[in-house]
C-alpha cells in the first residue's frame, strides 16, 4: 500500500528536490567551516552563528521589507557572533570547544531574548515576504532533472555554484596555501612572514559570515519566520559534514547531500502518510552523523594544528 | 672590510631569565660566522630577535649600513635574511615547492604559478648541489634532504645573510662534510653564513670567525684561525669543557637486560629499530652512541614499554617483559629516565610529592584500599627533595615551576629511588647547565657501583664517552659495532656513526 | 614606532584567591551587560535586578524554586567536572539525563510492591545506569576509534529527545491518557519532600553528598589521580603506567551515571512521570556550571546555585516586569565568556597603563 504510494516518480522527485533543498543551507556552514578548520581553528560556535544570523536576518527583511538586504544582515549578525569566539580564541588563546559551547548558549539566549523584546509572544508570528523559485531557463523543463536541479530558490543554486569556486580558492590559490600552512604548522607559516592570527581571523569570520548566512536562508527563505533554536542542530551536523568530507568543499557537498537526503526522506514520507513513527525518521540525520564519523575516523586526519591555539613566548 | 650586520647592546628578558645581556654582534660580508655557547647561553635567542621573532627590549641592528628595526619575519625576509631552524620550519604534508614559494608565491592572477618557481628551484639547486626534487612531499625525504629544502627557502628570497640553527644536530658525519661544501659554495657566492653550534670541531673546520656566548653575554669575538678548541671551550663555559667523571673499573655481574632481535615500527609505521641484540650485565654502563634519529628514541621506548614490539624479546632480571606494559617492567626491576622531560617524565600540573609517585601510585606504600596515602606521599616527596638537592619552596608546587635541572633531579630522583636493578637513561643532560650535569653524572655513577646495569642512550659523544665502560654505536636501528672502554677512539665511533664501516 | 605592549607573562601564575576574584569581576561584567539588554527592553534595570534577586535569593517560594532547579545543574555538573579533569568532553548531557529520566522512570513504575528503602535507591541506579549506557557509547567510540566525542555526544542529545518522544506517545504512554507522557511512579519510588507541601525534594540532599563524593574520589583516591593525570599529559600517564583506556572508559561511565541521576532526580523528585521537555538545557547549563565553578565539586555547588537562581529570578522578572526570561541563558552565556577572557590576568599582568604613562612622560 504505501509502497505504491512511494514508488511514483512523483515521490522520488519530490523526495531529490527536498534533498537539495534542505542540503544547502548545512553546506553553506560547512564550507565556512572547512576554511575555518583548515586554519587550525575548530569552531564549535556554528550553531550559535546560524541562530544570531537567522535574528539579524529575519529582523532586516522584516522590517525593510527586502530579503536580499536580510541576508545581508544575516551575514553580519553570524560575523559578530563569531568575531567574540575569534578574539578569546586567537588573541587570548581561550579553548576552541569551551568557548564554542559557550557561545551557543549566550546566542540562543540572546537572539530569543531580543526577538521577544521586539515582538513579544504572538498567536500569529511576524513573517517575511516569501521567496520564490527560480527555474532556470531551457533547463528547468527537462523532464525529472529539471524539477529536481533547475527549479529551486536562488539560494540554493547560490550555495552550490559557491562549493567549485572555494574548492579551487582552498587548492590552487596563494590564498589557498597561505590558510592551509597556518592549519598545518602556524610556527613555520609565521618565519616566511604569513600572519597567523590575522589568517585565522579572517578564516573564523568568513565561517561565521556562511554561518549568518545560512541563519538567515533558514529563516527568511524557508521558514519566513524566526523561532527560537530554530537552528535545530544544524551547525553540529556542519561540523560533521566538514570530517565526513574530508575537508574539502566538494566532497563537503557530496556529505551534505546524504544528510539533506536524511533529513528530507523524514518530511517526505510523513507527507505520503507512512504509518512510521515520525520520530525514527527525525533521528535519521543524527544517525547517519554518527554513523559517517565512525566510518571516516580511521582514514581523515585533519590539519596538524587543528584546535591548537598557536602563541610563542 | 664590510660589515653586513651590527646587533649593538642587544637586551632580551623573559619571566626570570636575562636571555640576551647587552650583546654586540657582527658579521662581515662573505664570512662563515660561528655563534658558539652552551644549551640555554642566548645563540637562539638572539638569533630569533634578528629574524624578527621576538623583540628585544634594548638595542640597535644595523643591516647593510642602515639602523633596522625588525618586528616580523616578513620584515627580515625582506631585508634579505634567511633562517634554518634547529626545529625545521616545514609543512609535511606540502611538496618541496609549495614550501619554498610559500610567504611569496608567484601568481598569474590568484592562480598559484608553481611552473616558474620550480623551474627556479631547479636551477638553485643545480647552482649549489643541493640536488632536490621539486615535486617530492617533504615528510617522505630524509632529514638531510629536509634541512636542503630549508636552505632553498633562504636562497629563493635571495639572503645576503643565512642563520644555521644548529644544523648538524640531525645529520650523520657525511651529510655533515655535505652540508659544509654547501656553505663553502654559498660563501664563495658572497653570502654571509651565521653558524650557531656548540660543537667545537664542527666550528673549527667551518669557520672564518667565532663569538662565544656564556649566559646571555659575549665572551669574546675571535679569529678562528687564531684560537683552538681548548681554549673555545673554556671561554665557552668559564672552566673545562669536559667533566671529569671517576670511572673506577669494577667487577660485572650477571646479565640483567636482554634485548634479542628486537624489531621496532616508528610512527610512520617505517623499521626504526632493525634486528638489535645487545646484553647488560649488573654494575656496567653501557652507552649507546648514534646520530639522532637512528632509532634511539623508539628503542627506548619499546624497552619502557611505551611503544609495541613488532618481533624480539626483552627480557628484565630474565624474566620476559616483551610487550608488557609499563608499570609491569617497572615491577620487575626496571627503572627509566625518558627522554623528554616534559612530556613523559613529570605532568607538570601536578605538584612535586604526587609527581614523586608516578608508576608506583598503586604501589602499597602510597595507596590503600584505593586512597591515596597522602602523609606517606609528602614524607617521601620530602626525602627526595633533601637527598637530590631539588631547589623547591616545597614539595607542593607545580613541577612547572622547576627548573630544567631540578625537573630532570626529580625524575632521577623517582626512578633512581625505586627498587630496580636495570636503569634506562634517554638524553639525560639535554639543556641542563654544567651544574646540573655534574650532579647527574656522579648520581649515575653512584648508580653503577651499586650495582646496577645501566643503559645510556645519548647522542652526545663526550656523554658516552666519559661515561660507559663499552659503547655501542646504534645505525638505522642496528647496532653496527661495539668497543670496549680501553679501545674507544673517535675516528672509528665517527666512521661507525655513519654507518661506512660494519664492525 | 614601538608597539605598546599591553600585558606581559608573569614569573609564577596567580594563586586560588585571586581566581575567585575573576568571578566575581565577570559576574559583575555580566550584570551590567544584562542591563544594557533590559534597557534596551525599555525596563529599568535596578528595578528588574531587585526583582530577580527577590525572586531568586529572598522569598521563599523562590529559595525553594532554586534549590529544586539547581539540583539537576549540581548533579550533572559534578559530571561534566569529572570529565573536563580527564580532558574530555561530556556535550551529551542532555542525552544522558534523558536516559536517566528513562530508566528510572521504568524503575519507578514497572518495579512494583517494593518497600521504599529499596525501590527508591534502586530507581536512582536505574536513572545513572541510563546515562552510563548513552555515555558509554560516544567513550567507545572516542576510545577505540578515536571519533571526536564533542560531536557524538551532540548528536546523541537529539537521538535521545527523539526517542523519548517516541516511547512517550507510543509504548510508553500513560494507559488511557492523552498526552504523550507516561504513568506516575509508584510512591515509593518518590524522593521524599523534605519540608511539604514545598516542591523541595530530598535530590537536593543526594546532590551535596555525591559533591563530597567526587571531591574525595577526585583529590584523596588514586582513581583521582589517575584521571587528573591522563588530563594534564596523556603521554607522561602512559609513561606513568596508567591504563589510559580504562581511565578514559570509567570515566565516561561515571560521568553519565551522574548525568544519569540528575535526570532520574527530575523524575522521582519534580515531574514523577516522563515527558517532553524535562530537560530544557540542563545538560549544557552543566557545563557550563562546572566551569564557572572552577571545575571544583564544592565550586560547582556554588555555581549551581547561583545559575538556578539566575533562571528561577529571570522568570520572576518575566512575570512581574515582562522581560523575557531568556535573558538567563544570555547572562549565563555571558559571565562564562567574560572569565574566559579575564583568565588571562591568572597568568598575565596588564602592563598598558604603565607603559602609556611611561610613553607619555618620555614625550614631555
Amino acid at each position: 500500500m504505501v509502497l505504491d504510494r512511494i514508488l511514483t516518480l512523483t515521490f522520488i522527485v519530490n523526495l531529490l528536490a527536498a534533498t537539495i533543498r534542505s542540503a544547502a543551507p548545512i553546506l553553506l556552514s560547512a564550507l565556512g567551516e572547512i576554511y575555518t578548520e583548515k586554519s587550525g581553528v575548530c569552531n564549535i560556535g556554528v550553531e550559535g552563528q546560524i541562530l544570531c544570523g537567522a535574528l539579524t536576518g529575519f529582523l532586516a527583511a522584516y522590517f525593510t521589507g527586502s530579503n536580499l538586504f536580510g541576508f545581508v544582515m544575516g551575514m553580519a549578525g553570524g560575523l559578530l557572533m563569531s568575531l567574540l569566539f575569534a578574539f578569546l580564541t586567537v588573541t587570548l588563546n581561550a579553548d576552541q570547544i569551551v568557548v564554542g559551547v559557550t557561545v551557543n548558549i549566550f546566542a540562543a539566549g540572546l537572539t530569543s531574548f531580543i526577538y521577544r523584546v521586539i515582538f513579544g509572544v504572538t498567536i500569529f508570528p511576524p513573517a517575511t515576504k516569501p521567496m520564490k523559485e527560480i527555474f532556470i531557463k531551457g533547463l528547468s523543463d527537462i523532464p525529472i532533472i529539471g524539477q529536481v536541479f533547475f527549479q529551486q530558490k536562488p539560494y540554493v543554486y547560490f550555495v552550490f555554484l559557491l562549493v567549485p569556486f572555494l574548492s579551487y580558492l582552498l587548492f590552487k590559490t596563494t590564498v589557498g596555501l597561505k590558510i592551509r600552512s597556518v592549519g598545518e604548522n602556524p610556527l613555520a607559516a609565521e618565519t616566511v612572514g604569513i600572519p597567523v592570527r590575522l589568517i585565522r581571523y579572517c578564516c573564523i569570520l568568513f565561517g561565521g559570515a556562511c554561518a549568518g548566512l545560512t541563519g538567515a536562508f533558514l529563516s527568511i527563505a524557508q521558514l519566513t519566520r524566526f523561532m527560537d533554536n530554530m537552528a535545530g542542530g544544524r551547525g553540529f551536523i556542519a561540523l560533521a559534514i566538514v570530517i565526513f568530507g574530508q575537508y574539502n568543499p566538494t566532497k563537503a557537498a557530496a556529505a551534505a547531500l546524504i544528510f539533506g537526503f536524511a533529513d528530507s526522506l523524514q518530511t517526505c514520507l510523513q507527507a505520503v502518510g507512512l504509518k512510521f513513527p515520525e520520530q525514527f525518521l527525525r533521528m535519521a540525520p543524527y544517525l547517519v552523523t554518527i554513523l559517517a564519523m565512525v566510518l571516516v575516523s580511521k582514514s581523515v586526519s585533519g590539519p596538524a594544528s587543528l584546535s591548537k591555539p598557536y602563541y610563542k613566548e | 672590510m664590510n660589515q653586513i650586520l651590527q646587533m649593538r647592546g642587544i637586551t632580551k628578558h623573559f619571566p626570570g631569565v636575562l636571555a640576551n645581556d647587552h650583546i654586540d654582534f657582527d658579521v662581515n660580508e662573505g664570512e662563515i660566522h660561528a655563534l658558539l655557547g652552551e644549551n640555554g647561553s642566548g645563540k637562539t635567542t638572539l638569533m630569533n630577535i634578528l629574524y624578527g621573532l621576538y623583540q628585544p627590549q634594548e638595542g640597535i641592528i644595523i643591516f647593510d649600513g642602515k639602523e633596522v628595526k625588525i618586528n616580523s619575519p616578513l620584515q627580515s625576509i625582506e631585508l634579505k635574511i634567511g633562517m634554518v631552524h634547529q626545529h625545521f620550519m616545514l609543512i609535511p604534508v606540502f611538496t618541496v615547492v609549495e614550501n619554498v614559494i610559500l610567504g611569496i608565491e608567484a601568481e598569474k592572477g590568484i592562480k598559484l604559478d608553481l611552473d616558474k618557481a620550480r623551474e627556479e628551484i631547479r636551477h638553485l639547486s643545480h647552482e649549489f648541489g643541493l640536488d632536490v626534487d621539486p615535486d617530492a612531499i617533504v615528510w617522505q625525504l630524509p632529514v638531510g634532504m629536509q634541512q636542503r629544502v630549508e636552505i632553498l627557502k633562504a636562497l629563493y628570497r635571495g639572503a645576503k645573510l643565512l642563520i644555521l640553527d644548529e644544523p648538524t644536530a640531525v645529520l650523520t658525519p657525511q651529510e655533515i662534510n655535505d652540508l659544509f661544501k654547501i656553505l663553502r659554495d654559498m660563501r664563495s657566492h658572497g653570502t654571509s653564513i651565521i653558524f650557531i653550534s656548540h660543537k667545537l670541531n664542527e666550528v673549527m673546520s667551518i669557520s672564518d670567525r667565532v663569538t662565544i656566548l656564556n649566559r646571555g653575554k659575549v665572551i669574546h669575538t675571535v679569529n678562528t684561525k687564531d684560537t683552538s678548541p681548548s681554549e673555545l671551550a673554556r671561554m665557552m663555559v668559564g672552566r673545562e669543557v669536559f667533566l671529569h667523571v671517576d670511572l673506577i673499573s669494577q667487577e660485572t655481574g650477571d646479565i640483567k637486560l636482554k634485548v634479542e632481535n628486537l624489531k621496532v615500527l616508528n610512527d610512520k609505521k617505517l623499521i626504526a629499530v632493525n634486528d638489535l641484540s645487545l646484553e647488560l650485565r649488573s654494575g656496567e654502563i653501557l652507552g649507546i652512541a648514534g646520530v639522532d634519529g637512528n632509532g634511539q628514541s623508539e628503542l627506548s621506548e619499546a624497552l619502557g614499554g611505551l611503544r609495541p614490539i613488532e618481533s624480539g624479546k626483552v627480557f628484565v632480571n630474565g624474566v620476559n617483559v616483551t610487550n608488557k606494559r609499563p608499570e609491569i617492567i617497572t615491577q620487575c626491576g626496571m627503572s627509566y629516565v625518558p627522554q623528554d622531560r616534559k612530556k613523559h617524565g613529570v605532568v607538570i600540573d601536578f605538584s612535586l610529592a604526587e609527581n614523586s609517585i608516578l608508576r608506583s601510585h598503586k604501589s602499597k606504600e602510597f595507596s590503600a584500599n584505593g586512597f591515596s596515602r597522602k602523609t606517606k606521599i609528602n614524607e617521601y616527596a620530602d626525602d627526595l627533595i633533601k637527598k637530590f638537592d631539588i631547589r623547591t619552596p616545597n614539595s607542593q608546587v607545580h613541577a612547572k615551576t622547576l627548573s630544567g635541572g631540578n625537573m630532570q633531579k626529580l625524575i632521577c630522583a623517582r626512578e633512581f629511588s625505586r627498587p630496580h636493578e636495570v636503569l634506562i637513561v634517554v638524553q639525560p643532560t639535554r639543556g641542563l647547565d654544567v651544574a646540573a650535569m655534574e650532579f647527574i653524572y656522579s648520581s649515575l655513577v653512584d648508580e653503577r657501583s651499586r650495582g646496577t646495569a645501566i643503559l645510556l642512550i645519548s647522542t652526545e659523544l663526550d656523554e658516552v664517552f666519559s661515561l660507559s665502560d663499552r659503547i655501542a654505536v646504534i645505525y638505522e636501528g642496528k647496532i653496527v659495532g661495539e668497543l670496549a672502554r680501553e679501545n674507544f677512539n673517535t675516528e672509528q665511533i665517527g666512521l661507525l656513526m655513519a654507518g661506512s664501516v660494519t664492525h | 614606532m614601538k608597539k605598546i605592549q599591553i600585558i606581559e607573562k608573569r614569573e609564577q601564575p596567580r594563586g586560588r584567591l585571586f581566581s575567585l576574584l575573576l568571578i566575581g569581576i565577570s559576574l559583575v561584567i555580566a550584570l551590567l551587560f544584562g542591563a544594557i539588554l533590559i534597557l534596551l527592553a525599555n525596563k529599568n534595570p535596578i528595578e528588574a535586578y531587585k526583582s530577580l534577586f527577590y525572586g531568586a535569593f529572598i522569598r521563599k517560594s523562590g529559595i525553594i524554586e532554586t534549590l529544586v532547579k539547581g539540583t539537576p545543574l549540581l548533579i550533572a555538573g559534578l559530571g561534566m567536572v569529572i570529565a573536563f579533569k580527564a580532558n574530555l568532553w561530556n556535550s551529551g548531557g542532555e542525552g544522558q539525563i534523558y536516559f536517566g529520566a528513562l530508566f528510572a522512570t521504568i524503575a519507578g513504575i514497572y518495579f512494583k510492591g517494593l518497600p521504599a528503602y529499596i525501590h527508591l535507591p534502586l530507581a536512582i541506579i536505574a536513572g545513572g545506569i541510563g546515562g552510563c549506557i548513552w555515555a558509554f557509547i560516544p567513550g567507545l567510540f572516542k576510545v577505540y576509534l578515536n571519533v571526536n566525542e564533542v560531536i557524538v555526544n551532540l548528536m546523541m542529545n537529539y537521538i535521545a529527545t527523539f526517542f523519548i518522544a517516541y516511547l512517550c506517545q507510543g509504548p510508553l504512554s500513560e494507559p488511557g491518557g492523552f498526552m504523550p507522557q507516561t504513568a506516575r511512579v509508584a510512591e515509593t519510588a518518590m524522593l521524599p519532600l523534605i519540608a511539604p507541601p514545598a516542591r523541595l525534594h530530598a535530590g537536593v540532599i543526594l546532590g551535596l553528598i555525591l559533591a563530597v563524593i567526587m571531591y574525595i574520589i577526585l583529590f584523596k583516591t588514586t582513581l583521582g589521580y589517575e584521571i587528573r593525570a591522563i588530563g594534564f599529559n596523556l603521554s607522561a600517564s602512559e609513561y606513568g603506567g596508567i591504563k589510559s583506556k580504562k581511565i578514559m572508559l570509567t570515566v565516561f561511565a561515571i560521568s553519565g551515571f551522574l548525568t544519569g541521576i540528575a535526570g532520574a532526580g527530575e523524575i522521582l523528585g519534580v515531574h514523577y512521570r516522563l515527558m517532553d521537555g524535562i530537560s530544557n538545557g540542563y545538560g549544557f547549563n552543566a557545563m557550563v556550571v562546572a566551569i564557572l565553578g572552577r571545575l571544583h565539586p564544592i565550586g560547582i555547588i556554588a555555581s549551581s546555585f547561583l545559575f538556578s537562581g539566575l533562571q528561577v529570578g529571570a522568570a520572576q522578572m518575566q512575570r512581574v516586569m515582562q522581560i523575557p526570561n531568556s535573558i538567563s541563558d544570555a547572562l549565563q552565556g555571558f559571565v562564562i565568556l567574560c572569565l574566559i577572557a579575564v583568565d588571562i590576568f591568572m597568568e598575565y599582568d596588564l602592563v598598558l597603563f604603565k607603559n602609556l604613562k611611561q610613553i607619555s612622560r618620555q614625550s614631555s
